[in-house]
């Protein structure tokens, strides 16, 4: 009786250790999830606001536009590097000693200010023989100090900024010169060399672009197969083959398109690299099988009797596929789809083959202009040692995610609200 | 006659008609005007070659085909320097000529299309059959697309792996155990041929693997279990989504993780332990990779379970058994195939998941057993040998497709299996 007893308990508590390796086995799984996220989110979050400094120029009349000509070609070859300078010294005066210290002071701002200063001129020539105060760009050392990421403590040698710009940048707090915004810029730009300039507009812009190229073929032709094999295909072995061949390429490694596209799409096609269309065809040929492999499953779902009473009142048979069943089944193609896209949109492995990871600043305009993606411009970034892209690439993630969030929804809202139930 | 008795003598609705004179007016004039694009392009760049310096014709092929796309960017108005004026001039006059052909004949043939149909149709014409046979078409050859997909994949990767193989000796390349193609990069220099022993890049990726399914199954198994024959249906329905969110982030989102967050972390604990472990690490691209698989085990093997029947399940109960011991020795053997399927499929995906380890794990091929040592794998070196390179002709490009295909044969193995064995059982049980 006693061995028994202690069976039994041995067999309890086997069975309480079971459901407990379950319960921890979901919570490690969930709490990786909730690791990543945390992480990314708090590197990223800052990247989104950038410190800004309060500082007045003088636009004299004698570094602009010397002779008064007004012509919009001198002034574009102004010497604002100059204006930069004066403005720089009339901050820090013990800059203008020498170089050494100079060129400290002037790290403290962006190497974009002196171009922001010719665009303004260039925008409005009133400016010429003003002073101006202006909010301008940080450099990204002292942006990555403001925010805290720089131990002060380490000795001169191991830390981004110098003593020197150390004390300047306290001064700078003091008279309340230093503000951090909602970095427009983020938004609004193309890529930069500078962590501070830098911008997704492009990567978005691409991965636009890229995307449409996608949506329009992919939609059509997956959708245009997927009706061929559910409702005419005759069962033989060619079809066999056609389905057997579809399920199989949903699984092929995408750096195996990325091949693909390098060899044909590159090479024998002759389509030009890093543009829009190129990636756009390479991400069709990937995402058709899940079009079409979520359409098949949709119109599967449409019940027979659909079909049989169109057929009955003498409708032909593609009629009643296109007028009765095929509008049924599109919620679910749209879901298909959405998913589809959404898959393309995180993808990256075959665009780098594509070479559609390249550091281009201009946004492009068309899908023959090279263009960068989202996920390739987060690989860029990623890669960059420069300390303040880390931020951007949790920044450019997160916006990736919240577009991913968005697509997934959407696919959501289109099964739940607009599928049928039979 | 009135209106009505006018479409009762239709064969047809009116829309097909108007559909047939459409497609008989659009049809021929694209088709010619591919086809003409097509060949005029071949004709020119092989007449075009008349006009070549002789000393570009001496040095054969290669170096006309070089010539040629200089030629064609130079018609695009970019100034490239080694490419004649008179040649230009030539080649952009043919190609003006070709455009105006082009034009010319592509409105002749929708005219003539056009002309086609004015002349048949006819009230008795079966305008819906011949609609509808056209639509038909369009939808055969719209499902050929993956056909060609795979041909496209299939030969590509033959082809340049067939020529790679006249370079380098099969033999070598699967059972070489020194991996340095990059050599091969300066031409001309002694030892200017790499080695393209690729058995420390398949360990590598044999190592990556197998520690992203140590990760992956466990948690992926357990996390199944709970969820088929533990949980709450109101649990399952949060908790699901949850874990397959894990699945649909994209993979650069956890190679940023893994280089950025794990792998300094891992190296920290490591040297606290006074262990020396590699910044680029294959235990921190493995086991990241591990975390992104563990919706692909978890998922599929939730719903092999859940399909076990149940009256597996209550004549276990029946006879006594614990919930733990009906799991053990009932519902897995009975959803073994589906779990085995599961388990494939993320081996699958593990093998030939791309951008973790190209941005956590290392470049440099090292035959090695430790997990802390940094190794490369077959995706990192395609993606390596391959970035930035134009052109085709080097082994070092080559050797990349011959990857490609390794990679693409392992993974076409691993899925055909696992759907086999899935679809298996499947059968057995509905």
């Amino acid at each position: 009786m006693i061995n028994s007893d202690k069976f039994h308990k041995s067999r309890m508590r086997k069975e309480k250790f079971f459901q407990f390796y379950g319960i921890i086995a979901i919570l490690m799984a969930l709490s990786f999830l909730i690791i990543l996220a945390y992480t990314i989110g708090s590197k990223g979050l800052p990247g989104f606001f950038q410190t800004y400094i309060n500082a007045s120029f003088d636009i004299s009349q004698e570094y602009v536009d010397p002779e008064n000509t007004g012509d919009e070609e001198v002034i574009k070859k102004g010497r604002y590097r100059k204006v930069f300078k004066e403005g720089v010294i009339n901050i820090f005066p013990e800059a203008a000693d020498n170089r050494a210290s100079y060129r400290q002071a002037s790290k403290i701002f962006s190497k974009g200010v002196s171009y922001q200063l010719r665009n303004m001129v260039l925008e409005n020539n009133d400016l010429i023989g003003t002073k101006i105060n202006i909010e301008v760009l940080a450099s990204s050392e002292i942006d990555q100090l403001h925010k805290g990421n720089i131990d002060r403590n380490l000795p001169e040698n191991l830390r981004p900024v110098s003593d020197w710009q150390l004390k300047s940048y306290d001064q700078l707090i003091q008279q309340g010169l230093i503000k951090t915004k909602f970095n427009v810029n983020f938004f609004t730009k193309g890529d930069s060399r500078n962590p501070e300039e830098a911008g997704i507009l492009g990567a978005l812009v691409g991965s636009a672009l890229t995307l449409l190229i996608t949506l329009v073929l992919s939609f059509p032709l997956g959708v245009a197969t997927a009706i061929y094999l559910e409702e005419f295909a005759p069962k033989n072995k060619l079809t066999d083959i056609i389905e057997i061949n579809i399920n199989n390429l949903a699984a092929v490694p995408s750096i195996v398109f990325g091949l693909l596209g390098l060899a044909v799409i590159l090479n024998i096609f002759g389509i030009p690299r890093s543009i829009p269309l190129a990636g756009g065809l390479v991400l069709t040929l990937m995402t058709l099988p899940t079009v079409i492999i979520s359409s098949r499953a949709s119109l599967r779902s449409v019940p027979p009797s659909i079909r049989e009473a169109a057929l009955g009142i003498g409708a032909s048979k593609q009629q009643a596929v296109f007028h009765h069943v095929v509008p049924s089944a599109a919620p679910g193609m749209f879901t298909g789809t959405i998913i589809g896209m959404a898959q393309a949109l995180g993808e990256t492995a075959p665009l780098l083959m594509m070479g559609m990871v390249a550091f281009i600043v201009e946004v492009p305009q068309s899908i023959m202009d090279p263009a960068t993606v989202l996920p390739a411009q987060v690989y860029l970034w990623a890669d960059s040692p420069e300390r303040g892209f880390e931020e951007k690439t949790s920044a450019a993630i997160m916006t990736l995610v919240v577009f991913l969030i968005v697509m997934n929804s959407l696919a959501v809202y289109c099964r739940k609200k607009l599928e049928k139930k039979w | 006659m009135a209106a009505t008795d006018s479409f009762a003598d239709l064969n047809s609705l009116p829309k097909y008609y108007g559909f047939f004179s459409f497609f008989w007016t659009i049809l021929p004039a694209i088709i010619v005007f591919c086809i003409w694009s097509l060949a005029s392009d071949i004709w020119i760049s092989n007449s075009i070659t008349d006009y070549f310096p002789a000393e570009i014709i001496d040095q054969g092929q290669d170096k006309i085909g070089l010539y040629i796309n200089s030629l064609e960017i130079a018609s695009k108005g970019v100034f490239i320097d080694n490419v004649e004026p008179l040649v230009l001039s030539k080649y952009l006059s043919m190609q003006y000529y070709s455009g105006l052909i082009r034009n010319s004949i592509t409105i002749l043939a929708s005219l003539l299309g056009f002309f086609i149909v004015w002349k048949n149709i006819e009230p008795s014409l079966r305008a819906r059959n011949k609609v509808e046979s056209i639509i038909m078409s369009f939808m055969f050859l719209a499902s050929f697309i993956s056909i060609m997909t795979t041909l496209g994949i299939v030969l590509s990767l033959l082809f340049e792996t067939i020529r790679f193989f006249g370079d380098v000796s099969p033999i070598e390349f699967f059972f070489g155990t020194t991996w340095s193609p990059q050599i091969a990069l300066r031409e001309g220099q002694v030892a200017s041929e790499g080695s393209f022993g690729a058995v420390p890049v398949f360990a590598g990726t044999f190592m990556i693997t197998i520690i992203a399914m140590v990760v992956a199954t466990p948690i992926g198994l357990m996390s199944a279990v709970y969820l088929a024959e533990y949980s709450s249906p109101k649990v399952r329905s949060i908790v699901k989504p949850a874990l397959e969110i894990l699945a649909g982030i994209p993979t650069v989102v956890y190679g940023f993780f893994a280089a950025l967050t794990v792998a300094p972390f891992i190296r920290g604990v490591g040297e606290g332990f006074g262990l020396s472990i590699a910044s680029e690490s294959a235990i921190a691209a493995g086991s990241v990779m591990g975390i992104m698989l563990i919706p692909f085990i978890s998922s599929l093997s939730d719903d092999v379970m859940k399909a076990v029947p149940e009256s597996l399940r209550e004549g276990s109960y029946g006879l006594g058994a614990t919930k733990h011991e009906t799991i053990v020795s009932v519902i897995f053997p009975a959803a073994l195939p589906g779990i085995i399927g599961s388990i494939l499929l993320a081996t699958s995906r593990a093998i030939g998941e791309t951008m973790i380890v190209v941005m956590a794990a290392g470049l440099a091929a090292k035959l090695t057993a430790n997990p802390f040592d940094s190794v490369t794998t077959v995706t990192v070196q395609i993606v390596t040998l391959l970035i930035g390179d134009h052109e085709f002709d080097s082994s070092k490009t080559m050797a990349a497709f011959a990857l490609g295909l390794t990679l693409f044969s392992i993974t076409l193995m691993l899925n055909v299996i696992a759907l086999r064995v899935v679809n298996k059982y499947r059968e057995k049980y509905d």
